[in-house]
């Protein structure tokens, strides 16, 4: 019983993460109906800065803080520079754009960090009071830290006029762009917060994954489990998805299918989602009145 | 009298399908215009060219003397010409007071709860139903709604896309008769594209008759009104 809820409690850990970078794709699926496949390397990339931030010497939380506006501004630089060009593109225009933006990352961090596996620190220090035998204070950080940016993106979308902008330029560009919103710009700014949230999730996962180029592959793929899971144009659903799959992933890995085939929970999910209930758990048919 | 909008000359095409050809017209600061025409005529296309959205424009479209050919809609917008689209452009899945909000979103100033004051005045039945999503609202109601959303712009120019189409004669009465109030209580200016020819020759004080593409008669609505071939081809007596 005490091994299940180990299990349990730590799958909610890793939950957090495929939470945010679930809801990272959902932001920018939301906004443009594409899947960003380079959302990882996105990820991955940014927790390089945070760790080149550490390594100069600036303190975790410092650099953890810059690294957040280093993504926020790189997404926005992404979506302005790279696709918005091949916005109005076909499907798989976009998509080969995206999977060209995740090979650049990959070689470029590698090119400018090294693909030797480097360790990331954690923030929360291992002997921490609110450690436990179930969850090691880093995990108990991560989902902490996960709750706090899932509950300020909510904030923002939902009580500043900003956050109300970006969700009508998601919902109807035509009708946003007559009441004098830049749409472009917000689609902007969605790729920029997507990009620090999934810079967040990065910088959590890397001191138990380590860091190396290919370090956010494996977590995406949960990602897109979770988006799926959730309804893709979910928000609630995506977050509710990840920690979903986080929890399916330890048990299934500690009790089912054993850890070297942990990863096939997320494809048997994926796969099963498509099959079975394209619109996910809480994705929705669209009604409306006429 | 003074145009507060003026279009000279104004092409305007879908792709390589050209619907408008040399139209000019004009709208008077204060007045209300209607543009009358059978479906497919480019009333539609208009208002659309007005907005810079979805249609190639050439010519010269002078707004409060200003050019605003060839500027994004966005920033057209923001000038104070507010569209209520074909289809309303209601934001479904947001609530009634959301869509309010965003109305107002690039005005600067803080006065928004005095113009929901306003509001109430003029719908006091949908400033009822704030916290109600819109894509629940009946037609009536969504119609209001889109009409109180270009108000919350606090406009100099309203352009209207059928605010009559698929509703009940009597609400269709009623939005009428508080778009007069609107024009005359505060002087918003008025272009109004209408398929029910009577109602709109009652309300504008000028109209332009559209037939593929050409205006073929401009002149007041009163005149326009008693003509025979109009009144034959529009009104159906």
């Amino acid at each position: 019983m005490q091994g299940f809820l180990h299990q349990l409690l730590s799958g909610l850990a890793n939950g957090g993460i495929y939470a945010s970078l679930a809801l990272a794709l959902v932001m920018i699926y939301q906004a443009t109906h594409h899947v960003n496949f380079a959302q990882g390397a996105m990820a991955m990339f940014s927790t390089y800065i945070a760790w080149a931030l550490i390594d100069t010497g600036f303190s975790y939380w410092a650099a953890f803080g810059l690294t957040l506006l280093f993504s926020f501004l790189a997404g926005v630089t992404v979506e302005r520079i790279i696709i918005r060009p091949v916005e109005r593109g076909p499907a798989l225009t976009i998509v080969i754009v995206f999977v060209g933006l995740l090979l650049i990352l990959n070689s470029l961090a590698a090119w400018i960090f090294g693909y030797t596996i480097k360790s990331f620190p954690s923030p929360f220090p291992s002997t921490a009071w609110y450690g436990s035998k179930y969850l090691s204070p880093h995990e108990v950080g991560m989902i902490a830290v996960t709750l706090v940016v899932l509950i300020l993106v909510f904030l923002f979308f939902r009580f500043t006029p900003l956050g109300l902008a970006m969700r009508a330029a998601a919902q109807n560009p035509v009708s946003s762009r007559l009441v004098g919103i830049r749409v472009g710009w917000m689609l902007a700014f969605g790729w920029g917060l997507a990009a620090a949230i999934g810079g967040v999730a990065g910088m959590m996962a890397a001191p138990i994954v380590y860091l190396d180029p290919d370090m956010m592959s494996g977590i995406l793929l949960y990602g897109f489990a979770a988006a799926l899971l959730g309804g893709i144009d979910n928000p609630w659903g995506a977050v509710l998805g990840g920690f979903f799959v986080g929890i399916m992933e330890n048990i299934a890995g500690a009790y089912v299918v054993g850890t070297e085939l942990k990863l096939t929970v997320a494809l048997v999910i994926i796969v099963g989602v498509l099959v079975f209930k394209p619109a996910g758990l809480f994705g929705r048919t669209l009604v409306a009145r006429v | 009298m003074t145009a507060i909008l003026e279009l000279r000359n104004v092409d305007a095409a879908y792709g390589p399908t050209q619907v408008l050809k040399a139209l000019n017209l004009a709208v008077e600061e204060g007045g209300i215009s209607t543009l009358l025409g059978a479906n497919g005529a480019g009333k539609t296309t208009i208002l659309r060219a007005i907005c810079n959205m979805m249609v190639c424009v050439s010519g010269e479209i002078r707004f409060a003397g200003v050019r605003i050919d060839g500027k994004a809609t966005e920033d057209i917008a923001r000038l104070g010409v507010a569209h209520v689209p074909d289809g309303r452009g209601t934001f479904l899945d947001l609530t009634v007071e959301e869509n309010l909000r965003l109305g107002a979103y690039t005005r600067r100033d803080k006065g928004i709860g005095t113009d929901f004051d306003r509001l109430r005045g003029y719908f006091p039945h949908l400033m009822k139903r704030l916290r109600q999503q819109a894509g629940t609202l009946s037609g009536g109601e969504q119609q209001m709604l889109a009409i109180s959303r270009a108000l919350m712009l606090r406009p100099k120019l309203l352009l209207l896309d059928e605010p009559s189409f698929g509703l009940a004669p009597l609400v269709v009465q009623e939005i009428f008769r508080i778009l007069r109030t609107i024009n005359r209580n505060e002087g918003v200016s008025i272009l109004l594209v209408e398929q029910n020819a009577h109602l709109a020759l009652e309300l504008a004080d000028h109209a332009y008759l559209i037939e593929t593409g050409c205006i073929v008669m401009g002149g007041p609505a009163g005149i326009i009104a008693r003509d025979d071939a109009t009144r034959r081809a529009y009104l159906g007596y």
